[in-house]
């Protein structure tokens, strides 16, 4: 059965059979990857291109290396940010990618929406790799990919998506890709990071996090941008690691077995000490190699739809 | 030249005129006989049969940005005006916020002189403080002089209380509105309406409270300096609610609203189409229920469009970066007979009220009437006729508008101004 959609734009609305048949493809996959010689002929021939209009280098490694595992033939076009304010000069970038006629195009942008805009202009097949703090259907996947290798099944668990909330573009996508598999959502963070109304999504809002941890099976930690336009949202580093960071005291205090997730690159000693990042609980580095999988799963499917 | 308008439903608000079938002569674009006229008693008269159609006071849309001087690519003075025109309007108040902003004398006359012989009235709003910066205000003694109706910083609400103060103080000595974007920028700042929506399609938010914040107050200042404050394009239910209350108390208060804040909600950004991106931006149902409450009960005092023209090349970019802003002059009747008048929010006459009478007494500027001895200022409206609004056809330089391809229900068919008419998409010298 195939995809039901010839895009992948975020998780919101994506049927519960499309999640089931990507992570299970990915499965596939990751076998692939343990194997001496870690390629496949599957794309050959199909050209894709990485659009990345916001520097994200583990995401573009992840998705370059599954293009090359795929056999694809894939090209970086990576637009500094100093020319992206230009609306002009993305559309014409469009207009010139469009005309080399590729199959697939990747793209990383700061602002929302952008991958829904490529796909009213551009015949190829688009993948959100990030847009703004709207979505980031890759790594949605691949944290569910992660929680259901190490716990057997997401059905029926209870996650909790820590951190600053309203400026992640992770957030939502484990939101709607969650739901639908079947797990309890929550948040929890600052108030200042929980975006509006976001209770009406049917997520739990919890605003101290020793609750948050007695509660969940899975905290999927978010990383804190710590420029200064995102400190405007907490007073201090050191306060958000005093009431919001995870360490092993507090996880020993809770007396929980609990499951780590942290999108990467951490804050060590803000939204996770060294020792929780380092620990038994976090599955970190696992979550870089599904990474690779789920994003081979998702352009295998995408790419052999036609 | 004699014309003969045939035929007429005639309908004027505060003249209490409402007669059907009634014929008028205009002799070089001056009323010379309300009545029954009999063409052949007048010799080499041009007859225009408008039957079911009526005839109403011409309209004047007081929020209107042409972007002369400085984007001229987006639309000139000349071109505005063929809008407005286009769009059922005699007249136009044109905002400040042009390059250079709309702040001296000269400015003034050369926008004066630029729509002197269109058919279209246009009025100029002054800038409220020196090139729109907030810092001091402007000279508004000269710019009044001049023939300025009102000041505003548009684009911006003006920027701190003080000079709002002194801004009120100063103007007073002419009687004439501070008309106020009431924006709060330490808490605004994002691309659409902060709720749901902009959770879920995540873009950065803008808070209604950053809208209610400045009408609160301008409207405590206006009443403490016992100046006129007008609020323009207000969009959120609270603002609507303090306006109420204002009135109620006696402060003097008007407003405006714009077709798009009575006609859509934020639900339609899920397509991150920049055209139904503007400022203040579009909010929830609730907000529009007190908006259609508003227009009924007579809190907001006109309907005003904030025409807004863009270049499309500045348009077609990403959600977050695309001006603020949408044509509307062309839309607005439609949209106002559709959406107000056809689905009983409000009667004809009030329709009447907020599109032509209400935004020239709040500019002090005369009403039109339908008198022997008067120039005609009319604006010829078919109620009923149904058609979709083609955004090829505008008039305006720019096609910045959500509303490309509307069904609606009752259209402007012409004006006529100045001894000029529009009709049939020609004009003529009469
Ligand atoms: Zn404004
Ligand atoms: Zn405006």
């Amino acid at each position: 059965m195939p995809l039901s959609n010839r895009h992948l734009l975020g998780l919101q609305g994506v049927p519960k059979e499309d999640i089931q048949l990507i992570l299970d493809t990915a499965s596939t996959f990751r076998e692939v990857l343990e194997r001496p010689i870690k390629r496949v002929p599957t794309l050959q021939g199909k050209t894709v291109v990485n659009l990345f209009y916001e520097s994200s280098t583990r995401t573009r490694i992840s998705f370059e290396l599954a293009e090359k595992r795929l056999s694809a033939d894939s090209i970086n076009f990576a637009v500094s940010a100093s020319s992206v304010s230009k609306g002009e000069s993305f559309k014409d970038t469009i207009k010139n990618i469009e005309a080399m006629k590729v199959d697939m195009v990747v793209v990383r942008h700061s602002a929302a929406g952008t991958p829904l805009y490529l796909t009213k202009i551009s015949d190829a097949n688009i993948i959100n790799a990030g847009d703004g703090i709207h979505e980031h259907p890759t790594q949605g996947l691949l944290d569910m990919y992660s929680i259901r290798e190490k716990l057997r099944k997401i059905e029926g668990l209870k996650v909790c998506i820590v951190g600053d909330v309203a400026h992640s573009r992770v957030a939502l996508s484990n939101i709607y890709g969650l739901k639908t598999m079947g797990a309890e959502v929550s948040v929890c963070g600052p108030s200042t990071m929980i975006p509006k109304n976001i209770e009406d999504l049917g997520v739990k809002v919890i605003y101290n996090i020793d609750e948050a941890i007695q509660e969940n099976d899975v905290l999927n930690v978010l990383r804190i941008q710590l420029e200064r336009k995102a400190r405007e949202y907490f007073p201090s580093i050191r306060e958000y690691a005093k009431y919001f960071g995870i360490t092993e005291e507090r996880l020993e205090k809770n007396g929980k077995d609990i499951l780590i997730l942290h999108p990467g690159p951490i804050n060590r000693g803000v939204e996770l000490s060294s020792g929780v990042a380092d620990g038994l609980n976090q599955i970190i580095l696992k979550q870089v190699t599904n990474g690779v999988a789920v994003r081979m799963a998702v352009l295998y499917l995408l790419g052999t739809l036609n | 030249m004699k014309i003969i308008l045939k035929n007429v439903s005639l309908f004027h608000p505060v003249q209490k005129i409402d007669e059907k079938e009634i014929d008028i002569l205009l002799t070089d674009g001056v009323i010379s006989k309300i009545g029954k006229i009999n063409p052949e008693e007048i010799s080499g008269a041009k007859v225009f049969d408008l039957s079911n159609k009526h005839i109403v006071p011409g309209f004047f849309d007081m929020h209107v940005h042409l972007r002369e001087p400085g984007r001229e690519d987006e639309e000139t003075v000349q071109s505005g005006c063929n809008a407005a025109a286009n769009g059922g309007f005699t007249g136009i108040a044109c905002m400040p916020n042009t390059e250079p902003a709309i702040d001296s004398a000269e400015v003034v006359s050369f926008i004066k002189k630029q729509s002197k012989d269109h058919l279209v009235d246009v009025e100029v709003i002054g800038a409220a403080t020196l090139g729109r910066k907030g810092e001091y205000i402007s000279p508004m003694a000269e710019l009044y002089e001049a023939g300025v109706v009102g000041f505003s910083d548009d684009g911006v609400a003006i920027k701190t209380s003080g000079i709002l103060k002194r801004a009120f103080e100063y103007s007073k000595m002419y009687n004439i509105p501070i008309i106020e974007h009431c924006e709060d920028e330490t808490l605004s700042g994002g691309a659409m309406n902060e709720g749901l929506n902009s959770t879920m399609l995540g873009l950065p938010p803008i808070p209604s409270v950053a809208e209610e914040l400045i009408v609160i107050r301008d409207i405590l200042l206006a009443e403490y300096t016992g100046g006129k404050i007008h609020i323009a394009h207000l969009s959120t239910k609270k603002s609507v609610e303090m306006v109420r209350e204002a009135k109620r108390k006696g402060i003097s208060v008007t407003s405006e609203v714009t077709p798009h804040h009575f006609t859509l909600i934020d639900d339609s950004l899920k397509i991150y189409d920049t055209n139904f991106k503007m400022n203040p931006p579009l909010r929830t149902k609730a907000d529009v229920d007190e908006i259609l409450l508003g227009l009924k009960d007579g809190t907001i005092d006109c309907i005003a469009s904030d025409h807004a023209p863009h270049s499309a090349e500045e348009k077609e970019a990403e959600f977050e970066h695309a001006p603020n802003g949408i044509t509307g002059l062309e839309t607005q009747v439609g949209l106002a007979l559709t959406e107000l008048y056809h689905k009983k929010i409000i009667t004809l006459g009030q329709l009447i009220e907020k599109l032509s009478i209400n935004p020239r007494k709040i500019l002090n500027l005369p009403v039109p009437n339908f008198e022997v001895g008067q120039i005609a200022n009319f604006t010829i409206l078919d109620l009923t006729e149904i058609f979709t609004f083609d955004i090829n056809r505008s008039k305006s330089k720019s096609k910045n508008s959500p509303f490309d391809k509307r069904l609606l229900t009752g259209k402007a068919l012409g004006v006529i101004n100045k001894s000029k008419m529009f009709y049939q998409d020609e004009f003529l010298n009469l």
